[in-house]
């Protein structure tokens, strides 16, 4: 590869992610709609359990890593149903560049503008269920290792649902399964530390996920989109 | 009716400098549309598809394009298949189809500095801002592109054409919705690039009103 089609290369993943992210900022309705579905389906629990603190403090990691994955999965749909509907996508898979690397630019622009959010509320939201400032920093560290990675496979999903009808459905039948290891570590990770255990083990085992994922999906993804612009 | 066509648009000749299509056939939801489709393309040439609707124009283009695979023969770029080239052949490609590839948020300026990125061409403020002017767009060019017209997006579109470096322009029906005006600037932006040795692919219901100069093969699916 010579160095004018890797700046080439470069320039468009990221004319790519500031347009998505431009994008994201002047729809704020849209963008924001997932975070409060999110902060609004975590609320529900500590309202409908009570105040039995003890209750609350063992379902509050677990309740909270559900909510984000189904918040990630609703905005997941438009990923690529937008650019599909208006003949940008077409324009990507026509690039000289590579489509798995501006799948991933898509990837990250959409995480930015929906995961992150979430994390970053997360520990607001650790406090309705009377978890401590330690649980509440895993609980954070678990959904910024973990977000990632429900977006990275929820690409693929979206690559494989695009232009579908019911494609939100389906999306989400495809891919929850898949996002459960994230789940099961991610939350194992707050309530082992809950339980004064070491956390290493499942933030290793996360970040394989993720390096695995970001190695993978993107690839996939990008496969997927080909098959479904047929 | 000239009886020596030039050899590079004799069916099955292989044109190493451009576009050949060898025994294509094309099946879409099992209906075969067409086969045993074969031509080349040169530098300077226009090809222009016509057929009835639903007769497969569209389907042959995005098979030119790569963006559909043949269900039989081949598509050749400068003598090797397309899936095999890719990306080698997406920078000398610009395929303009029925939708116009605009972002409603995004200004026409930022669409067109985008479609420029993509296709890998650093886009330049001042070349971009005259060509939109060029397409008729001159005052519009930071609005949002969902308060432009049906036309006005369709220039948008094509405002890009002028700016890559891609000698091989797939337009599918470009001349839909464009007023007398755009319609003429189109014509010319076509008419340039094939003196330039560019080669064009276009649908049209209507023959292209080019200068007697320039060569024009007519395929009717």
């Amino acid at each position: 590869m010579t160095d004018a089609s890797a700046i080439g290369i470069a320039g468009a993943l990221r004319a790519v992610l500031q347009r998505d992210l431009r994008i994201a900022l002047r729809r704020r309705a849209d963008t924001g709609s997932a975070l409060v579905f999110f902060v609004i389906v975590v609320s529900l629990f500590p309202l409908g359990v009570g105040s039995q603190f003890e209750l609350l403090r063992r379902m509050g990691p677990g309740v909270v890593w559900v909510a984000a994955l189904l918040a990630s999965m609703l905005a997941m749909g438009r990923l690529f149903a937008d650019d599909h509907a208006d003949g940008t996508l077409e324009q990507m898979l026509l690039s000289p560049v590579p489509l798995s690397l501006l799948v991933l630019a898509k990837t990250v622009a959409h995480w930015l503008s929906s995961g992150l959010l979430l994390v970053l509320v997360s520990p607001l939201l650790a406090l309705q269920f009377d978890l401590g400032a330690e649980a509440a920093g895993v609980l954070l560290l678990s959904l910024l290792l973990g977000t990632p990675l429900l977006s990275l496979i929820g690409a693929v999903g979206a690559a494989l649902t695009v232009g579908l009808r019911g494609a939100g459905v389906l999306l989400a039948l495809l891919v929850l399964p898949l996002c459960t290891p994230a789940l099961i570590f991610g939350a194992g990770a707050v309530e082992s530390s809950l339980a004064g255990l070491g956390v290493a083990a499942h933030f290793s085992l996360l970040g394989a996920m993720l390096l695995l994922a970001l190695l993978l999906a993107p690839l996939a993804a990008a496969a997927a989109l080909r098959i479904a612009l047929e | 009716m000239n009886p020596a066509p030039a050899p590079a648009f004799a069916p099955g000749v292989a044109t190493s400098a451009g576009l050949e299509v060898r025994d294509l056939a094309c099946v879409r939801s099992r209906r075969k549309l067409f086969r045993e489709l074969n031509f080349g393309l040169g530098p300077g040439q226009l090809l222009r598809v016509s057929g009835a609707n639903g007769a497969g124009k569209t389907s042959l283009l995005r098979m030119l394009c790569g963006l559909l695979a043949p269900a039989q023969g081949q598509v050749l770029w400068q003598g090797q298949s397309v899936q095999r080239v890719r990306e080698s052949f997406h920078q000398q490609l610009i395929y303009l189809g029925h939708a116009a590839a605009l972002k409603d948020d995004l200004s026409p300026l930022e669409n067109l500095q985008l479609s420029l990125r993509l296709g890998g061409v650093a886009p330049n403020d001042t070349a971009a801002l005259r060509a939109l002017a060029d397409a008729g767009l001159r005052g519009r060019e930071h609005v949002p592109a969902r308060t432009l017209s049906q036309g006005q997006r369709r220039r948008a579109a094509l405002a890009r054409l002028p700016l890559g470096r891609a000698c091989l322009w797939v337009l599918d029906e470009p001349f839909n919705a464009l007023d007398t005006a755009a319609t003429a600037w189109l014509l010319g932006l076509i008419e340039t690039h094939l003196q330039r040795g560019g080669m064009v692919v276009l649908t049209s219901h209507q023959p292209v009103a080019l200068s007697e100069s320039v060569v024009q093969q007519a395929l009717a699916l």
